[in-house]
């Protein structure tokens, strides 16, 4: 029998995403980022409505209290938040800072995202609310 | 424990077939097995057609890469018993072209490791006379995480972006040139940046992060990608914003 | 391999990072109040003087703008990527690239509009 040399070349499948749990939650990640832009649509809408007086104000929240706004907007927040943890957990892999010659450890890297997290909400709940 | 573990072990031999098939093997149970020794076992007593590579045994030649319940691992570093009562089923690395059997086609690695040039790279050498290059401990330890790469393939074989685009560099020869551009005795980093700055290098990469977990020796290839991103991003900046910089 | 080749992806890049941080900090509170706790009733409805207020001011107006533009830049990264690795599209790239960067653009544009001129 002579030697037949043929490569065999695999492809991959559109479904790859599904194949591992780590791939899926992978892709749900970055599918926050929709959200992320269906919020800034959102937001700009909200100032629109102040920008034009009250009672498209008050208009505005009516509407924003439909039910289905209400559910999309909830999961937006799911995967905005989503957003947020992957962002700080992955902060210390993707970058070594160093203080005085010595790395600061991964979780306290991580702690500290946290608590800018923390202190921007702060103000921005001062300022949105009063 | 049952005495022996089944092995659905891809085959392929492209004299007599298009595409892969199973064969089952059953193996003894031992309780101190690897993946390893059940193919040597296979090979040994009941196929010697079966063909796969392997070497040290120990976890540290990077040869026995292979994919295990569609999980890319080390054979030798793989237990049966972790896989009781089975089958296992065991297919090579996936993402590389299949030569035969459980033997993949690496040249393209070999290929994209010599262009991140994978040494110290000086503009001159020191002269003997003057001794040794000076590194201390921290400056080490810069460095040395990227420096356990065995050049096992796992990560490749992780990488969905690998996958779906070849041309991509991919994560060991990443993490090599890190091992290099963080090494305090090298010079080599620009070079190396002309090479990565592009769109199938380091830019292909979406910090997917399978690469880390699939990598057996803990160089965590993902965290590697990441910094060099910021080192690329800021000497692009600055190339464009103070060109009299370029010598 | 190419060697030489000039790339803008370093830069788009940087947005992407960039508007990573800024969505990640500000966006998730905003949401909640703006989308979900004031509409409930969960928090009073602000005063509209006092949103009015905080939102004409030059620093707000700003701010937005901002938020807006570096969130929309990285979610263009990060969809354009997505379409190209999870529905294999990636022969589309250049076409796939300047929709969604254009879309971000656009919708900072407008945000500036908004921001200027109708608020």
């Amino acid at each position: 029998m002579s030697y037949f040399a043929r490569l065999y070349k695999p492809r991959m499948s559109v479904f790859w995403w599904m194949s591992r749990p780590t791939y899926l939650m992978f892709v749900l990640r970055e599918l926050s980022s929709v959200f992320v832009a269906w919020f800034i649509v959102y937001l700009l809408l909200f100032a629109r409505a102040v920008g034009q007086g009250p009672e498209q104000y008050q208009r505005f929240l009516d509407w924003a209290a439909s039910p289905w706004l209400i559910a999309l907007n909830i999961v937006a927040f799911l995967f905005v938040v989503y957003h947020a943890i992957t962002f700080a957990n992955l902060t210390p892999q993707a970058m070594v800072v160093k203080l005085r010659g010595r790395t600061v450890p991964g979780p306290l890297m991580a702690a500290s995202v946290y608590v800018g997290w923390l202190v921007v909400s702060a103000i921005l709940a001062w300022l949105v609310v009063g | 424990m049952p005495e022996n573990i089944t092995l659905r072990v891809a085959r392929y031999r492209p004299e007599q077939e298009e595409e892969p098939t199973f064969d089952e093997y059953a193996v003894p149970l031992n309780k101190d097995w690897s993946v390893l020794d059940g193919l040597n076992y296979i090979k040994d007593e009941l196929d010697g057609t079966l063909s796969y590579r392997w070497s040290c045994r120990m976890g540290i030649c990077g040869s026995c890469g292979a994919s295990v319940n569609g999980q890319p691992k080390l054979t030798c570093a793989t237990f049966l018993h972790d896989y009781a009562p089975g089958p296992v089923r065991i297919e090579p690395l996936a993402n590389f072209p299949i030569i035969r059997d459980l033997v993949v086609e690496l040249t393209d690695f070999m290929h994209k490791l010599g262009t991140v040039k994978p040494w110290i790279v000086r503009e001159e050498e020191q002269p003997v006379e003057d001794g040794e290059y000076l590194q201390t401990p921290a400056e080490l330890a810069d460095y040395k995480q990227y420096s356990m790469c065995i050049n096992c393939m796992l990560c490749y074989s992780a990488c969905p972006v690998y996958g779906l685009d070849p041309h991509f560099i991919g994560p060991a020869a990443i993490a090599l040139a890190q091992r290099y551009n963080l090494d305090n005795r090298d010079e080599g980093a620009r070079d190396r940046l002309t090479v990565l700055n592009q769109p199938e290098g380091i830019w292909g990469c979406t910090f997917v992060g399978e690469c880390s977990r699939a990598c057996p020796k803990d160089v965590d290839p993902a965290g590697a990608i990441q910094r060099y991103k910021v080192t690329a991003a800021m000497a692009t900046v600055k190339s464009l914003l103070m060109p009299w910089g370029e010598r | 391999m190419a060697g030489n080749k000039k790339t803008i992806e370093p830069f788009l890049w940087l947005g992407f990072s960039g508007g990573g941080v800024v969505a990640a900090l500000t966006l998730p509170v905003l949401l909640f109040l703006l989308g979900i706790a004031i509409p409930l009733g969960w928090i009073a409805a602000p005063d509209y003087a006092h949103l009015a207020a905080v939102l004409r001011h030059p620093l707000t107006r700003l701010g937005v703008v901002v938020i807006a533009a570096m969130s929309l830049i990285h979610a263009a990264h990060r969809l354009r990527f997505t379409l190209h690795d999870g529905l294999k599209l990636g022969k589309y790239d250049a076409v796939i690239a300047t929709v969604c960067y254009g879309a971000a653009l656009a919708g900072a544009a407008l945000a500036a509009y908004i921001m200027f001129a109708v608020v």
